[in-house]
């Protein structure tokens, strides 16, 4: 309101700042993660009781991890896109596109094999330009760019492979499908797709904590008006976390190629829809300016655990993703009830 | 004015020629006595003109009216009958009909269905009629003399059309009390005269106008009396034909001053760092041009509205020009955004912090560090978080910024403690050219000071400040020279040690108003032009 006048009554102060908070704040990031992290050992323990003899044994749990890579890097990159308020639905379909293109790539055209796996993975990369022009410079919702990039996708993925599954030579391109399902520690039974998600996560992570890119995703996704008036450039850094999140559906594209020996034209759609469940339940916001990648591989983990100990359980597929359905319900809740209580204290 | 015991007040004989009587209003925020004692008297058959300056609580009281906020305190009277009124649906019922300065109205709905939007002609309960909406609306609108068709889409029509819309719309509740918040704001000249046409039809023997307006010319020709209101306090009521101009602005801003509190180190012989050349945009500015001197403190004083905001904006590229430059040391410079005036050295300090200055869920590092992550706080990309931390620990030294760690949520500071996490941020980034706006908005009066004596420092040790104000006093106890704008226009500039009096005569000034008269001022007002010319 106004200046005050003397003699009139004084204001009095209005905020106090509360002491200790910065610490309670880490703590409550600390706990969110401990919360993820403690959803998930309790629903392993409640398999491992229901099934001790199947369930918790080590060919079983590289099992889940093998299940949980495709997912686990599609969310990865899903993390940075909505850290920023945004959402990326074309990831399932860019998969599946960036899949095609490694078998058009090495198949097709005979390229070395290990270039067309560095291809596949930047054509990933362009899906995600596409995109992030479309939202920062075109200023559509990411809702609609990527909706849109999901059919485009989706459709291209088909016209590509002429709707037919293409698939590897098991001699020529073995070096291709040893990249899921080859030991790279020999003997283990580790199968090198979770190597290859575990080093997804370790760069991502390193991108979001420790690099500007990650420092500007969360700025945007906190306050994007006040980012861009600190003389960030908002448009610019959109762009590349779009493309960011594409090239880690490049990745996954070909890590499901890789898996299957061949690339499918179809069957994308869905993933994206895991991906951001898996984002969600990690503890990221889709409000934006909230996340954290070691959360949302938690939340990809939790995904595959409970897939992988319904089956074991012998509930029916059909039941999996009702269950799902209520995990990601309860989880997300539990995470509102949180803030809410935060905020108001 | 003294506050009178409510029992007093209901006992006072009733003067049958009064429509609308506030007694004793008081209402708080946390931290700010919004009114104090507020008073208000409306005749039958009057247009009352209701003026104050930006934050005197005009609009505090105008909420109050309509049931928006609670009154601590105090009475409403319509027709004698006491008033009580919860939210505007039932201000409306009750006879009262505000016109804000913002339009509420639905921009994809017709006229007819924003006029009778909530209480549409149903039948059966479940159907609207649309025929006898439209029908209705005609009536209305002939009766009104105004000129629309109950089937245009109101977002096609121009600003004054939708005025006029809202004006329907709130007479079609019956009302008796027309009250207009800054109703000229967004007219011109043919639209003004519209306007008076439908409030002189409006006025009756039953019914009254509260006008409120900072625009002299236009109260004298249509308001009968005045109430002026400064600082949530009733001052007084004049008859419009026995005041002046002089009078009513003094009235306005007549608050004692801190006399020890002056700008320091004036001088107008510092080398020019920003110049504003031209300077035009589509919605607002005409033709603004300014020099910013090394280590000054340049006030830009105005009304809301008159584009001070806007000039800022346009400065560092966050609203497009369409004519004009910048020139920066003698260079002419681009500058299509904010990244790009930060190159140049400029940081722009919002009115509004919360929406445009801060991370509110991030720690003070992060707020501080933003606009220099991207340089000195990064090596190939990684962040190097000790440097953050090391310099936002030395602007919280620097700045005296209360925190108990660097590392807690910027939300949990005070507004004048978040003040500082900005302007350290710019300071950070080695700005040169710092662009406040409204720089002790939301701060308590101690904190006020505060960053008062920061502005002179930074001034001192050849920043170049730029501070955007509504309030007088600030502007003429930090400003070495003031510029004073009105309907994005530059109306003067006027030297350290000008008067209230001085700015507000210019602040009101329309182009087309007859010539200002002299001001009743020690310090000269240098036209425009002339300053433009030396």
């Amino acid at each position: 309101m106004s200046s005050t006048a003397p003699g009139a009554p004084a204001p009095a102060p209005t905020t106090v700042a509360a002491g200790g908070d910065a610490k309670a704040s880490a703590w409550r990031q600390r706990l969110q993660q401990l919360a993820a992290l403690g959803g998930l050992v309790l629903i392993f323990a409640a398999f491992s009781i229901a099934s001790p003899q199947v369930f918790p044994t080590y060919s079983n749990i590289t099992n889940i991890l093998f299940s949980a890579v495709v997912v686990g890097v599609l969310s990865l990159g899903a993390t940075f896109v909505i850290i920023t308020g945004g959402i990326d639905l074309s990831c399932g379909t860019g998969m599946i596109l960036s899949g095609v293109m490694a078998a058009t790539f090495i198949v097709t055209w005979g390229l070395p094999v290990w270039l067309g796996i560095v291809l596949a993975i930047l054509f990933g990369g362009l899906i995600g330009l596409v995109n992030g022009v479309n939202v920062a410079i075109a200023g559509l919702p990411p809702f609609i760019a990527t909706l849109a990039m999901m059919l485009v996708a989706g459709g291209l993925a088909l016209v590509i492979s002429n709707k037919a599954p293409i698939y590897f030579d098991s001699q020529d391109h073995s070096s291709f499908t040893a990249l899921s399902t080859g030991n790279l520690i020999p003997g283990s039974g580790f199968p090198n797709a979770v190597i290859v998600l575990l080093v997804a996560a370790v760069i991502a992570y390193v991108i979001l904590s420790k690099t500007i890119l990650g420092r500007y995703d969360i700025s945007i996704g906190s306050n994007m008006e006040a980012t861009a008036l600190s003389g960030i450039n908002v448009k610019k850094w959109l762009i590349i976390i779009y493309s960011l999140a594409g090239t880690f559906s490049g990745l996954a594209g070909v890590m499901l190629a890789a898996r299957l020996g061949s690339a499918q034209p179809t069957g994308g759609q869905g993933y994206e829809l895991q991906a951001i469940a898996a984002v969600v339940i990690g503890g990221t916001s889709l409000s934006g300016g909230k996340g954290s990648i070691v959360g949302t591989v938690i939340g990809a983990m939790i995904i595959a655990v409970i897939n992988n100990g319904l089956q074991i359980i012998s509930v029916p597929q059909e039941w999996q993703n009702v269950i799902l359905g209520v995990v990601i319900v309860v989880t997300v809740f539990i995470d509102q009830l949180r803030t809410r209580r935060t905020t108001t204290t | 004015m003294t506050t009178q015991p409510e029992a007093e007040v209901q006992q006072r004989p009733h003067d049958p020629d009064l429509l609308l009587q506030v007694e004793g209003c008081e209402k708080s925020f946390p931290g700010v006595k919004a009114l104090s004692g507020m008073r208000l008297d409306l005749r039958k058959g009057e247009v009352l003109g209701l003026v104050g300056e930006n934050g005197a609580g005009k609009s505090t009281l105008m909420k109050l009216l309509t049931g928006i906020y609670e009154r601590e305190e105090g009475s409403f009277w319509l027709n004698g009958e006491p008033l009580e009124v919860r939210g505007t649906r039932d201000a409306q019922e009750k006879g009262l009909a505000i016109i804000h300065q913002e339009l509420n109205l639905v921009p994809h709905l017709t006229v007819a269905e924003n006029i009778w939007l909530g209480r549409e002609p149903v039948g059966g309960k479940i159907f609207t009629r649309p025929r006898e909406q439209v029908s209705r609306t005609r009536e209305l609108l002939e009766s009104l003399g105004l000129p629309l068709d109950p089937n245009t889409v109101v977002g096609s029509l121009t600003v004054a059309k939708q005025q006029m819309v809202e004006i329907a719309k709130a007479l079609s509740f019956d009302a008796k009390v027309l009250i207009m918040d800054e109703p000229t704001a967004a007219l011109n000249d043919a639209e003004v005269e519209q306007l008076f046409g439908l409030i002189r039809r409006f006025v009756t023997r039953e019914t009254g106008v509260v006008y409120i307006s900072h625009r002299m010319p236009e109260l004298k020709r249509i308001a009968n009396r005045i109430t002026v209101i400064r600082d949530g306090r009733y001052i007084d009521t004049m008859a419009m034909d026995k005041t002046s101009m002089p009078e009513v602005i003094s009235k306005m801003v007549g608050r004692a001053i801190n006399t020890d509190a002056r700008p320091e180190n004036v001088r107008d012989d510092r080398p020019v760092i920003l110049s504003v050349r031209n300077l035009s945009t589509k919605s607002l500015l005409d033709d603004v041009s300014f020099d910013l001197q090394e280590g000054e403190v340049l006030g830009f004083a105005g009304l809301m509205g008159a584009g001070r905001t806007e000039v800022a904006r346009a400065i560092v590229g966050a609203d497009p020009i369409t004519s004009g430059e910048v020139v920066i040391k003698g260079r002419p410079v681009t500058i299509r955004n904010a990244a790009q005036a930060a190159q140049h050295g400029i940081g722009y300090l919002s009115e509004d912090r919360k929406r445009y200055g801060l991370m509110l869920a991030l720690p003070v590092t992060h707020n501080v560090a933003l606009s220099s992550i991207g340089g000195k706080f990064s090596g190939f990309g990684f962040i190097r978080d000790k440097a953050i931390t090391a310099a936002t620990e030395d602007a919280r030294q620097l700045l005296r910024i209360k925190t108990p760690s660097v590392r807690q949520l910027v939300k949990y500071l005070s507004g004048g403690n978040q003040q500082k996490a900005i302007i350290a941020r710019w300071l950070v980034r080695d700005c040169d050219v710092l662009i406040f706006d409204e720089p002790t908005r939301g701060i308590d009066v101690g904190a006020k000071e505060e960053i008062y004596q920061l502005l002179n420092r930074l001034a001192a040790e050849g920043k170049s400040i730029i501070m955007i104000s509504s309030e007088l006093p600030e502007v003429l106890r930090m400003s070495h020279r003031i510029v004073v704008m009105a309907d994005g226009r530059i109306t003067g500039t006027l030297p350290a040690g000008a008067t209230q009096e001085a700015i507000m005569a210019l602040a009101t000034h329309r182009e087309d108003d007859e010539p200002l008269p002299a001001p009743d001022s020690d310090a000269p007002i240098i036209p425009n032009d002339e300053k433009a010319e030396q």
